[in-house]
């Protein structure tokens, strides 16, 4: 019973995210599906540009949540991931409230005894008003849930990993002043990371590990056709068979699905109904990003085409 | 299932995935809400909870195939040796899916269960059988590959062998042909729980495998390791060389206050009269290593030079920067040839460079010092690798004390044991006079912990 609807609800999880113009394949779907039945974050790994950013960004939209987004960083600290206190209108205030203050101390004979009194009057410096919430608190007082996405994780320093720690496994974090503050509504996490660097085994251990390589050249038709819906299949199919050829050449940075889908455009714009030689040429520099890339990829394009548009007639 | 499950966590880590005890309840809970109808599904949960890097999902891939292509009846297993049979065989499968339906229209009066099914052909009863009683065997702590005769037998045993026995000696009599179709299918059976083992074999015991061939390998003198051998010993090597990168690339933040500096602390507070309001304090300075090493590539010690200097210089982070100088008969740089090659090609060029000659030590340090005295600073250690075994040509010591001199620290490591130092024409007491420290180097083991103590004296 509840496998029959394990197979259906992750089936609706790919059409719910292929609503919002993602096209995800059955592992991805696997991923969120399991990440909200489980309550764990998913750590997305991949090469730059086939979609982890806009991963979270589809389940935002599909699922109706806000997207929190934490951009990180070399020397991202506490202060702007977490919380800061709001030390200009803690200043402010008690500028403001000397007067009240004196009032409040007035009755007091010893200077012991003000003290006391300060004591009654509690922390109110310190209280919830003069927090200044950062991203990762937002994401925890969101009443109704909210999708947090921890993007390039990889660029952040070690010592900020351990600060997410908690929030990863508890949904909670620690203001020393407050005390602990649990989420109200688990925020789904999502964390991308381009392998710049390794990353610590206990985040790791943490999260659902997801990998997102480049698609196969169905998936990537699909996208393709879902994101530039007026490109004749014809070109679709050849251009996406030439993008598979050229990821088989030794560059210096592969073009990943976002470039994809760049040319997919530019070729419409050029209202271009086939490849040819001369297209590819002129619109290279769309795909490749590097000059020695493009020279590398210079001599192949022609054979290139053929085997794109080959492969074009038995697909 | 849950048994099941435990048994792949173990076949994860033979296959090198860690799996922790809380990965493995996260895997439980996601299969749990998965569940086990769908294969595919179950493969993508197990890999997303379990995995940590691409590689490791690779590795957890092929394991779960492995793992779970145990209970399908495989199409090639010679279930029946009876060719005629195998049609009627193959018609009857789909039909009988259940264990329990035994004879099949057999004339199977009396026999055991083990003889029962076997006569019926039941596939799928037989291999269920199989795994329940390879369960029972617990083959999942099979550790080395001459434990196969056992686990097959105890299998076997498991599976009602014994009745089996006593049935085809009675059948021997009564039904001849019937008794040579049974030991037929016990041929087969055989095989079939042979094949199971060996699949537990390459699931559980793998790990243990590489255990003890590192071991093995490790203890091994690098000098007399055989050509096959030497792909394994670089993987090994590189090992090491991560371990010793993670132990001291991030320097410990320790205190690196020292005694309070006197004279800055009166400079600073004239202002005060002298009253020190303001310390100064002197700063424990710490460099990182600079490592020049000497080796010898000349007949025997060239393949311990080979892993040393591949092991020195993956040590990227740790170390400053490697100078490193090859010689036999003369010496050369080759820290170029070393960056910039892979690790083969680096060697074999270096070798036709230099190697292959008879070593003199005392023309090479000749060489040194004519042209790379300069590379030694006060800040670096010299590392001399070689048996010192000179083919009684003047050794030239005096050049390696004013080596010594000028560094802070001289380390010779010599392939040979300490007992064949000093013997035949080997010049070692001479050269241990100026060195800070002597040891003997044949193994990886002691490759590593001679260099670990190198880059220990610089944190």
């Amino acid at each position: 019973m509840a496998e029959q609807k394990a197979s259906t609800s992750i089936e609706a999880v790919e059409s719910g995210l292929a609503a919002q113009g993602y096209i995800a394949s059955r592992q991805i779907a696997t991923a969120v599906y399991l990440s909200q039945q489980i309550e764990k974050p998913i750590l997305v790994e991949g090469p730059a540009g086939v979609g982890k950013t806009e991963l979270a960004k589809a389940i935002a939209a599909w699922r109706g949540l806000k997207m929190i987004r934490l951009q990180c960083y070399e020397g991202l600290d506490e202060a702007k991931a977490l919380y800061e206190w709001k030390y200009a209108k803690q200043l402010l205030y008690t500028q403001i409230l000397k007067d009240k203050l004196g009032e409040v101390l007035g009755g007091a004979q010893t200077l012991h005894a003000a003290l006391e009194q300060l004591h009654d009057f509690g922390d109110v410096f310190f209280s919830k008003e003069f927090v200044e919430p950062r991203p990762l608190l937002q994401a925890l007082e969101q009443p109704g849930g909210c999708v947090l996405l921890i993007d390039e994780i990889d660029k952040s320093d070690a010592e900020f990993e351990s600060l997410l720690l908690e929030i990863l496994s508890d949904f909670q974090v620690t203001i020393p002043e407050l005390g602990t503050v649990s989420a109200v509504t688990p925020p789904t996490v999502i964390l991308t990371s381009n392998s710049e660097r390794d990353l610590g085994d206990a985040l790791k251990r943490r999260c659902l590990h997801l990998h997102i390589g480049f698609p196969e050249q169905r998936l990537e038709e699909r996208i393709v056709e879902s994101r530039v819906p007026n490109i004749s299949q014809t070109l679709r199919r050849q251009m996406v068979g030439f993008i598979h050829e050229i990821r088989s050449l030794d560059l210096k940075k592969l073009p990943s699905v976002s470039e994809t889908i760049d040319w997919a455009r530019v070729l419409v714009l050029l209202q271009a109904t086939e490849l040819d030689t001369e297209i590819v040429r002129d619109t290279l520099n769309v795909l490749l990003k590097y000059e020695a890339d493009i020279e590398a990829a210079h001599p192949q394009i022609t054979t290139f085409i053929a085997k794109a548009s080959r492969s074009n007639v038995f697909g | 299932m849950r048994e099941n499950l435990h048994r792949f966590f173990r076949a994860a880590r033979g296959a090198g995935v860690h799996v922790s005890p809380a990965e493995s309840i996260d895997a439980m809970r996601a299969v749990a809400q998965v569940g086990l109808t769908d294969r595919t599904i179950l493969r993508d949960a197990l890999l997303l909870t379990l995995a940590k890097s691409q590689d490791e999902k690779l590795a957890l891939g092929d394991c779960f195939d492995l793992f779970f292509s145990q209970p399908e009846p495989r199409e090639e297993r010679p279930e029946a040796d009876n060719d005629d049979d195998a049609s009627e065989d193959s018609d009857q499968l789909p039909s009988s899916g259940s264990a329990s339906e035994a004879g099949g229209g057999q004339p199977a009066g009396g026999l055991g269960p083990l003889a029962q099914m076997l006569l019926s052909q039941d596939r799928n009863a037989i291999s269920a059988a199989v795994a329940s009683a390879s369960g029972a065997a617990s083959l999942s702590d099979i550790r080395y590959s001459t434990q196969r005769g056992i686990f097959s037998s105890r299998i076997l045993d498991a599976m009602g062998l014994q009745r089996l026995r006593d049935d085809l000696d009675e059948l021997a009599t009564t039904n001849p042909s019937l008794a040579e179709r049974l030991r037929g299918a016990l041929d087969a059976l055989r095989e079939a729980v042979r094949d199971t083992v060996s699949q537990g074999l390459a699931l559980y015991a793998r790990e243990e495998a590489e255990n003890l061939r590192n071991e093995i390998l490790r203890n091994a003198p690098l000098a007399r390791i055989e050509r096959r051998q030497v792909a394994e010993m670089r993987a090994l090597i590189r090992q090491i060389a991560r371990r010793l990168r993670e132990r001291y690339s991030k320097p410990r933040k320790r205190q690196r206050r020292g005694h309070l500096d006197v004279r800055r602390t009166l400079r600073r507070n004239a202002a005060w009269g002298g009253i020190p309001f303001l310390t100064a304090w002197k700063r424990k300075h710490r460099d990182r290593p600079k490592i020049v090493a000497i080796c010898d590539v000349s007949g025997s010690v060239a393949q311990v030079s080979d892993f040393f200097l591949l092991l020195i210089h993956s040590l990227h982070e740790v170390v400053d920067d490697v100078h490193s100088f090859a010689f036999s008969s003369h010496l050369i740089g080759v820290s170029e040839i070393l960056e910039k090659k892979s690790p083969e090609e680096a060697m074999a060029e270096i070798m036709s460079k230099v190697g292959f000659g008879s070593s003199d030590y005392g023309s090479s340090l000749v060489d040194f010092e004519k042209d790379f005295m300069s590379t030694l600073t006060p800040q670096t250690t010299v590392i001399v690798l070689g048996d010192a075994r000179s083919n009684n040509l003047d050794p030239r010591a005096d050049i390696l004390r004013r080596v010594s001199e000028r560094s802070k620290r001289l380390v010779w490591l010599n392939p040979e044991g300490r007992l064949a130092w000093g013997f035949g024409d080997s010049e070692m007491p001479r050269y241990a006079t100026f060195c800070s420290v002597v040891r003997q180097c044949a193994t990886a083991q002691q490759l590593e912990r001679a260099v670990s103590d190198i880059v220990a004296t610089y944190q």
